[in-house]
């Protein structure tokens, strides 16, 4: 069985036959990415209560900006364990990966912090404040913009993928020394400090489902479009190969 | 390879590091004097009240620091990448990793550490008292060398990139956040009698923690920069 698998990963890591696996995939999870959206955002206008504790309507952004915090964290591990398998095996199918799902990862979190921004005016009275969560994903953005400049900098695209690769496993590393060393600071400086214990206790379930069932509509869009933007990546570093040659000119 | 011939190897990369840069002075004091300028500004930029300058002076040496200790890596590995240097450094029999601690090591003598010297000066003027100078001595002393080494692998990914300047910029400056958090805030803790006790002990392991793995990456991502 183990054999078997093996064969199977190992069949798919080729850029040429990942391609059209991917094309058949990406219908699959546009559309239930699609069709989850929509039952998530009906839970969230329709049926969830319109007060949480003593958060008005204005509450409801959680259903955005909670599930796309989770995908801003979750894509920079998937990102840096393709990376990090490119670096040790050397696998160009991972390399790709990892540079495909940078751009999405970095819009997560710009969309939860701006979110983040809006739903923070009405409840605590500002647009920002210096609260160890949002200072940890603002770097979080900053490693992420980081990665692609370093990509975009470089023009050999094997030493570009490979070099951000790097730069994300060393981030990987790095990112809980941040989050607990700025969670200390902001202890230290005893700051404004959100805990949504109390919130939890009264959530309402159907708040609790919206949420994660646009966390799976989240999941699933990522999964689409990295697909979309990976192919998109086999065409350009594959180009002088033969097959991709034999595909451009029997589409044209 | 004897163990010797790695210690003579690692010590002449030193050596010629340290020579090459007493031959050009100019490159050594530029680093400092941006330190000393930067520091100079503050009391411009934000009044010359002693209270607020004596609370945010920890906080101002140490950004200060960060950014002319990043400002000098960009010659960490670039004039020896241009004259073809660093590729019979790579064709060494050595570890790549211990030449690479060496020429850190170097760096860090030549722009760590006479920021270090200089910042209790500096720190005199913000009005900090004597225990708070020391104690600030020691944090930059424990500081500075963990950046220069987080600050190698940068250089070493963005070696003989156009732009390469600011971009290391982005990648490194993120990577130093906990080296300063913990770095000024041992004035703020100590002064809130908290003591500093935490804040060095967990600069002590910053400083062990990136001298295993810092050079480690350098040396990979040199090798995937000379490919």
């Amino acid at each position: 069985m183990g054999f078997k698998n093996s064969v199977i990963w190992l069949y798919f890591s080729s850029p040429r036959n990942f391609y059209p696996f991917a094309g058949k995939l990406i219908p699959w999870f546009g559309w239930l990415a699609a069709v989850l959206m929509i039952i998530g955002l009906y839970i969230g206008f329709f049926v969830a209560p319109p007060v949480l504790s003593d958060q008005k309507e204005y509450y409801v952004i959680i259903f955005i900006h909670v599930p796309a915090a989770w995908m801003s964290m979750f894509i920079y591990i998937i990102m840096s364990l393709y990376a990090f398998i490119a670096l040790v095996w050397n696998i160009k199918m991972s390399e790709m990966m990892a540079t495909a799902l940078a751009p999405t990862g970095a819009m997560f979190t710009f969309l939860a912090l701006w979110t983040g921004a809006l739903w923070g005016r009405p409840s605590w009275g500002a647009y920002w404040v210096w609260d160890a969560r949002l200072t940890s994903e603002l770097i979080l953005l900053f490693l992420y913009i980081g990665f692609m400049s370093l990509q975009s900098a470089i023009d050999d695209p094997r030493r570009a993928a490979r070099a951000s690769g790097l730069l994300a496993v060393v981030g990987a590393i790095n990112v809980p020394i941040i989050y607990f060393s700025v969670r200390w600071w902001n202890t230290l400086h005893q700051g404004f400090s959100v805990q949504p214990a109390q919130t939890q206790q009264l959530m309402d379930p159907s708040i609790k489902w919206g949420m994660l069932i646009l966390a799976l509509a989240f999941w699933m869009y990522t999964i689409a479009v990295v697909l979309y933007r990976v192919r998109t990546i086999i065409l350009e570093r594959e180009r002088q190969t033969t097959w991709v040659q034999e595909l451009v000119s029997s589409k044209s | 390879m004897s163990e010797s011939s790695l210690l003579l190897a690692s010590r002449s990369m030193l050596v010629r590091d340290l020579t090459l840069a007493m031959r050009r002075k100019a490159d050594v004091l530029t680093t400092l004097f941006f330190f000393l300028i930067v520091v100079s500004l503050f009391p411009l930029g934000v009044g010359p009240q002693m209270e607020m300058l004596r609370g945010i002076a920890p906080g101002v040496i140490w950004v200060a620091a960060l950014l002319a200790s990043m400002l000098s890596l960009g010659r960490l590995f670039s004039d020896d990448y241009q004259d073809g240097t660093l590729e019979q450094i790579l064709l060494e029999p050595h570890p790549l990793s211990v030449l690479v601690l060496s020429k850190v090591l170097a760096h860090w003598l030549l722009s760590g550490l006479p920021l270090v010297i200089f910042s209790p000066l500096l720190a005199m003027q913000l009005g900090l008292d004597g225990e708070a100078i020391v104690l600030l001595l020691i944090t930059l002393m424990l500081g500075t060398p963990a950046l220069s080494l987080i600050g190698a692998v940068g250089a070493a990914l963005t070696l003989g990139l156009r732009g390469g300047g600011v971009l290391i910029s982005l990648l490194v400056l993120p990577l130093y956040i906990p080296i300063l958090i913990f770095g000024a805030g041992a004035v703020e803790s100590q002064n809130a009698g908290l003591g500093a006790q935490a804040h060095l002990s967990i600069l002590g392991a910053f400083l062990m923690l990136t001298l295993v793995f810092a050079p480690i990456s350098t040396a990979t991502a040199l090798r995937i920069s000379m490919d």
